[in-house]
């Protein structure tokens, strides 16, 4: 039963994807006039050549729906086009810039998670506490507080006044650093290079705490409320006067169920680690798809921003597949069926 | 004139109805305002709301300066505490314009931008929830699908992928944000129909004849709009973040307008030698954005306690 649902859920994502490709396609039509000729207005980084090589490429003479055929037919073989501007196919671009991008959402989900869990179930156990209050108002300034000014407030803080961190970039140069798979601490640990995991570890600190900290602040809200639903719920008062002890009624009993809405709202916050993502790492010159697209935009280079936009959008829908998939597996309920 | 007194009754008991009804407001008001004040951190919320109102309503009665014209030989001013100059408040930035007067006219832009693109969303995704959620049909089922592949995209990824393509101004922004923003507001309403309209008291309406439109604007509607009115306020906030990121980014309204976001843009450039042009932009958002959620919240206590928490 479980694993019917599990495949439901997988081939539902299908039509999605179709669905997302097809909204993205449309996005160039938004542009007032012709596409082609707006790339053209920049600079002159495309030549006479490649216009026409471009017209093609978009079939822009051809009617709307053959259009989007092409362009559905070229997505589903893994080809998200050529960037005119920086002269290389998409999805070449968007493979090199990834690992960047991921190690600083690990980062940052790493740092949301080891301060929100602890936190959510604290402020729980010990409602109404100082702790409690304390937590809950930084929460608040959590979700209320725009990114892109935290990170500048954090440079402002540990790199200009205290000098304790690099303000941009992803390592420092002179590590003898040796790149690999392009996850940079990784390859740091594969080469035995300490100095440059130091470095590497310490520049991921400022723009994982920036782009996790309002992810933080939503997984601690909930988590602790639903904590408080599951800490009055029979099953953990029955535990408690069958004289479990507290601190395993607390982690066994209550937080397991209360991970259940916990997760979902994980999932939804992956949204916000994609799009902050693109705002984050222009503050901190981080070299990911972020930085790649907002410079991309500024070129006007229409096919790597689609490009991109559907690998974000992609990576979302993912995301939620993947919490449908935990939570049907946590979820009791589901399970029994 | 046989008709005389049958209008005049008839306008009487208009009258009359009328004035049970805004007794009726005018109570229900009254009893929120009390509700409102068992949660002093929504007024606290709403107090500071207001004042941001003002300040934007009476931006040119407030300040001295010009927001947009700049004297280079008066950049970088510090603030007072540092500089000791009352004339500009919170110094001016690298093109010699007073800090204050600019976050006073940004007022203007963020809190436009919150109100217009919640009130078209929820314009747009009352209307078609309703008429989804009412009606079902295959109106409902291309509306939900529409619905469904918008939620695929994160929402600043979507509002920047349109501005990419749209290019900068004030009606692309709005068109940005509300482009994904009714989503949240159709589904609400659209759920809230299918659960209301099953109800007995719409069952009643539709025995004694009621027409649909009438059922949908006299009986359900008015059930659903305090949710609505709760998510709108809780929107809001979010519609103002995404804005100042877009306008961060470069990609909101043309740099000279003065909107927070582009404000700590532009700072972030002469951070070294004047921390103030940036922190003090950031500063606005964060209380103003405070403010709205503090108000929501408490809203939502008072309105709508079902609705739970999901940031």
């Amino acid at each position: 039963m479980r694993s019917i649902k599990i495949l439901e859920r997988v081939l539902a994502t299908i039509p999605i994807m179709f669905g997302v490709a097809i909204i993205v396609f449309f996005f160039i039509r938004l542009t007032p006039g012709d596409p082609v000729d707006i790339m053209m207005g920049q600079g002159g980084a495309i030549s006479a050549g490649e216009l026409d090589r471009l017209r093609e490429e978009f079939h822009l003479n051809e009617p709307l729906h053959i259009q989007l055929w092409y362009f559905l037919r070229d997505a589903a073989r893994g080809d998200l086009g050529y960037s005119y501007v920086l002269k290389q196919p998409v999805t070449s671009l968007i493979a090199e810039r990834l690992p960047a991008t991921i190690e600083l959402a690990v980062g940052a989900l790493l740092f949301s998670l080891v301060i929100a869990l602890p936190i959510g179930v604290i402020s729980a156990v010990r409602q109404n506490s100082w702790l409690d209050r304390l937590s809950m108002s930084t929460a608040f300034l959590g979700i209320s507080m725009p990114g892109f000014w935290l990170g500048i407030i954090l440079i402002l803080l540990f790199s200009v006044q205290l000098r304790w961190l690099p303000v941009q970039g992803r390592i420092s140069l002179g590590t003898g650093f040796q790149e690999r798979t392009g996850y940079f601490v990784l390859d740091s640990l594969l080469t035995g290079n300490f100095a440059a995991l130091k470095s590497s570890l310490l520049h991921l600190v400022l723009p994982s705490i920036t782009l996790g900290a309002p992810v933080a602040a939503v997984i601690a809200r909930v988590l602790r409320s639903s904590m408080l639903e599951t800490l009055r719920s029979d099953y953990v008062t029955l535990a408690r006067s069958k004289g479990v002890a507290e601190s395993w009624v607390v982690i066994k009993h209550a937080l397991r169920n209360a991970m259940i809405p916990t997760i979902t709202v994980v999932g939804l916050q992956v949204g916000i680690l994609l799009g902050g993502n693109m705002v984050i790492e222009t503050v901190f010159g981080w070299p990911g798809l972020g930085r790649m697209v907002v410079k991309a935009i500024f070129d006007r280079d229409f096919p790597l921003i689609q490009g991109t936009v559907m690998i974000y959008a992609f990576t979302f829908v993912m995301a939620n597949l993947i919490v449908d998939v935990l939570y049907t597996y946590l979820n009791p309920r589901i399970r029994m069926q | 004139m046989e008709t005389g007194p049958d209008i005049r009754s008839a306008l009487q008991d208009q009258i009359y109805i009328w004035r049970i009804r805004l007794e009726l407001w005018w109570g229900n008001f009254k009893n929120f305002l009390r509700e409102l004040s068992a949660h002093p951190l929504a007024m606290v919320g709403g107090v500071v709301l207001v004042l941001y109102l003002l300040s934007a309503l009476f931006a040119d009665q407030i300040t001295v300066h010009n927001p947009i014209q700049g004297n280079l030989r008066l950049r970088h001013i510090a603030p007072v505490w540092q500089a000791g100059d009352w004339t500009y408040p919170l110094g001016t930035d690298s093109q010699g314009r007073d800090l204050l007067t600019r976050i006073v006219y940004g007022a203007r832009i963020s809190l436009i931008v919150g109100f217009l693109s919640v009130g078209i969303s929820v314009i747009v995704g009352v209307l078609l929830g309703t008429l989804a959620g009412y009606f079902g049909g295959r109106f409902d089922s291309l509306v939900s699908r529409l619905a469904d592949l918008l939620l695929a995209f994160p929402f600043l990824i979507f509002a920047i992928g349109v501005m990419a393509f749209l290019g900068p101004g004030f009606t692309n922004l709005i068109l940005a944000l509300t482009f994904k923003g009714w989503v949240e507001f159709f589904r609400l309403v659209r759920g809230e129909m299918l659960a209301e309209k099953t109800k007995e008291y719409v069952e009643a309406a539709r025995v004694t004849g009621q027409g649909h439109l009438a059922i949908i604007m006299k009986e359900i509607l008015p059930n659903i709009i305090q949710s609505v009115f709760v998510l709108g306020t809780l929107r809001m906030g979010y519609m103002i973040i995404t804005e100042a990121s877009l306008s961060f980014l470069g990609l909101g309204l043309p740099p000279n307008i003065p909107a927070w976001g582009s404000m700590v843009a532009t700072g972030r450039d002469s951070i070294l030698v004047a921390w103030w042009v940036s922190t003090f932009p950031g500063l606005a958002i964060l209380f103003l954005v405070m403010a709205i959620n503090l108000f929501g919240e408490g809203l939502r206590d008072i309105l709508d306690p079902r609705l739970k928490l999901e940031g």
